[in-house]
């Protein structure tokens, strides 16, 4: 399923815009970690990996969905879309992390465990946004 | 505002935070005349083979790190499952990481199924992960195990291609111990006249590659039985010295001997028990 060329993941993947932001999680430029800001640094990724890591999920989805979609007609993979639509909505409040089972179990990745799970596991973070600003963006009052 | 970059949805896996840092480093240190610590050499010797009822995988247990032996007895042989293990070679911990992952996702996959998992899902698992990362997970995996089918033996290389052959070896020593398997290797071997090829290929890396040094383990792997033997044995076994070079008693004579008791006065004295538990 993973084992496809880089460069047709690519081709066909969804361009991140801001690839690099130079603003940390606090919004002032980290130089330290991020180097000095500069159109170049913005644009190219820093390792060969970013980009095809950033898009991964977006590129498998959308591989699948296009599977489908041969497969079973276009009613398969716009019921599914919607499914996982829904299944994203189901949040926690804005400042906490959801646990996203419900997408999980769409996908079928609720019973494998991969990098993403053990590294950097977003549920397992030390920061956390003010909770009152984070509803009211959320709410779109801010 | 400073909270709100938060707001956008965060995703696990690797960071390449520090990319641009080491990037941007490595330029002005090298401006300077200097130069930023390379990557470490490694050096293994891993190889399995299939025989008649079943596959040995057998390892070296030198690390190797540059021109340092960083461990004179590790362990190159890893679980997969009850039924699959996995020698690596390459960067040790991602050989490690590797193999946990797979190992958890197999028992995760055998819960749901109810059955112990096969050899080429764990491959197949293995190859996935790996291609995924383009060869910057360096592990190079010798995979062997028995399953529903019979005995399986892969070799995976850290790009994620895939070999299924009688007899695969890998790492640095990879050469001497296939020189001795293609010597010697024969269809449908007895366990014992295996166990002893896969000893000598092992040793022919041991013997014949800087990388790879001290120990042979191997790991035999039968249907429903698995014989993890550590160390099988040593390759080349330090020598005893001979003779004693300790000085004898009385080598240097003593000329004066003058012994000074301290006056001391005895104030109290109490004994008490001494907790053994």
């Amino acid at each position: 399923m993973n084992t496809r060329g880089l460069r047709s993941q690519l081709k066909d993947s969804v361009p991140v815009t801001g690839l690099c932001p130079q603003a940390s999680a606090y919004g002032v430029p980290d130089t330290l970690r991020k180097g000095f800001s500069s159109v170049k640094n913005d644009l190219v990724p820093s390792h060969p990996l970013e980009l095809s890591e950033k898009n991964f999920q977006l590129n498998q989805d959308k591989m699948n969905f296009s599977t489908l979609r041969n497969i079973q007609g276009l009613h398969a993979p716009l019921k599914l879309q919607m499914e996982y639509r829904a299944a994203k909505q189901i949040q926690r409040l804005p400042f906490l992390q959801s646990s996203n089972i419900a997408l999980d179990t769409l996908r079928g990745s609720d019973d494998s465990i991969g990098f993403e799970d053990i590294l950097n596991d977003p549920a397992q973070s030390e920061v956390m946004g003010e909770p009152h600003i984070m509803v009211e963006h959320k709410l779109g009052l801010l | 505002m400073a909270t709100l970059s938060e707001c956008q949805a965060q995703f696990g896996g690797f960071s390449f935070d520090y990319c641009k840092r080491n990037a941007l480093l490595e330029a002005e240190i090298t401006k300077l005349g200097c130069s930023v610590p390379a990557a470490r050499k490694t050096g293994t010797t891993i190889c399995g083979v299939v025989y008649k009822d079943g596959v040995i995988l057998g390892a070296d247990t030198r690390a190797t790190e540059g021109m340092v032996v960083a461990d004179k007895n590790c362990s190159k042989i890893h679980y997969i499952s009850p039924n699959i293990y996995c020698c690596g070679a390459g960067t040790a911990a991602d050989t490690e990481m590797t193999t946990q992952i797979i190992s958890s996702n197999l028992e995760l996959h055998s819960l749901s199924t109810g059955r112990l998992p096969r050899v080429a899902t764990a491959n197949r698992m293995l190859k996935q992960m790996l291609f995924r990362y383009q060869g910057y997970i360096g592990a190079a995996l010798v995979l062997g195990g028995v399953d529903c089918l019979g005995p399986h033996l892969y070799s995976i290389y850290p790009h994620g291609s895939t070999d299924k052959l009688p007899y695969v070896t890998m790492g640095s020593g990879s050469l001497a111990a296939m020189a001795v398997f293609e010597d010697r290797y024969k269809p449908d071997m007895e366990e014992e006249d295996a166990k002893q090829l896969v000893r000598d290929a092992i040793a022919a890396g041991i013997f014949n590659d800087l990388g790879s040094g001290s120990n042979i383990d191997l790991c035999v792997i039968t249907k429903g039985k698995v014989d993890y033997l550590r160390p099988f044995d040593e390759a080349n076994k330090k020598g005893v010295r001979a003779g004693s070079y300790r000085y004898k008693h009385g080598t240097t004579g003593v000329l004066t001997k003058a012994v000074t008791h301290l006056h001391l006065e005895l104030v109290e004295e109490t004994i008490q028990t001494m907790d053994t538990s």
